[in-house]
């Protein structure tokens, strides 16, 4: 069994208040190391066997469609060992 | 004249949509997310709540219902559309208009009277109105922050295809206090605040929601 993660992040230019509200959290807890926090979101997908390159476009593909919206969000797509 | 009212899992206002659109002058008719079919409607409005809960994102799930694909077939031949709220972020889901909704800027959730000015009177939920005119209805809502690149700006301001601005402190970080846009035909038209709620002075801030209600009539009717 192969695990398929996809990480779909705001694209850099999109406001994210979620992320700067756990920036300006953190400093409040003490924690002083961060300059900005950025926030998203983090697809685990489980497959029988070694993932084929289809298999992984395939998960590319479902990424443009349904786990981003491509007008607000980037996506990364990578098999994890 | 018929106007569709579609309920998805979680939609909130289709009775408040419905009876707006009876009010109104039309006939309302109730379309469930699953149909297949459009029964014979002249009009749609998706109307505001938490489809499908609000998973993955706002609107993301309900583009793929099957009552959607016939909406989706239907606008892009010039059937009239109106999304409210969630109906704008599904519509914006769908690629039926350009950008998207995101988390308000100041991650409140907003429900209060907002003050609108109606900037573009000349599509098909809007002819009611004069240009330019100052209404007050309910915006409620957490994800109501219009967003998209400075191209698509560009493009919607050009073509006037922003149809309703708010007017006052920018509620939820929109941009250029963006609360409806149309598509280019201006059949399809995506509003974050709820007029529905604003068609009695009994139950809402005015009366004046009404209109995009009767506009549909007059488009109709032309």
């Amino acid at each position: 069994m192969a695990k398929i993660v996809v990480d779909v992040m705001l694209k850099p230019e999109i406001l994210d208040p979620q992320g700067n509200a756990v920036a300006s959290a953190l400093p409040r807890l003490g924690f002083n190391f961060a300059k900005s926090v950025r926030q998203g979101k983090r697809f685990e997908i489980e497959i029988e066997g070694e993932p084929t390159a289809a298999q992984i476009a395939e998960v590319e593909k479902a990424a443009e469609v349904l786990l981003s919206n491509p007008v607000i969000e980037n996506f990364v797509v990578r098999v994890e060992k | 004249m018929r106007v569709g009212v579609i309920t998805f899992p979680g939609t909130l206002d289709d009775r408040d949509a419905a009876r707006a659109v009876v009010v109104g002058g039309a006939e309302a008719v109730s379309l469930w997310h699953g149909d297949a079919d459009l029964k014979s409607v002249d009009a749609v409005v998706l109307p505001g709540g938490f489809s499908y809960g609000d998973y993955l994102r706002c609107g993301a799930i309900s583009r793929f219902a099957p009552v959607m694909q016939l909406v989706i077939e239907a606008a892009n031949k010039g059937m009239p559309v109106l999304g409210i709220c969630n109906g704008f972020q599904v519509l914006c889901e769908s690629h039926l208009l350009p950008g998207a909704l995101t988390r308000n800027s100041d991650l409140h959730f907003l429900c209060r009277d907002q003050v609108i000015e109606v900037v573009n009177n000349q599509t098909a939920w809007t002819n009611s109105f004069k240009q330019g005119e100052k209404i007050v209805i309910p915006l409620k809502n957490g994800e109501g922050s219009f967003q998209c690149d400075d191209q698509t700006l560009a493009m919607l301001e050009g073509e006037g295809r922003v149809i309703a601005r708010y007017l006052g402190e920018n509620p939820n970080g929109s941009r250029n206090l963006i609360a409806g846009i149309s598509n280019a035909k201006g059949n399809v038209i995506g509003l974050m605040p709820h007029p529905e709620h604003a068609i009695n002075e009994l139950t809402g801030p005015s009366a004046q929601g009404l209109g995009f209600f009767t506009s549909i009539l007059n488009a109709m009717v032309k």
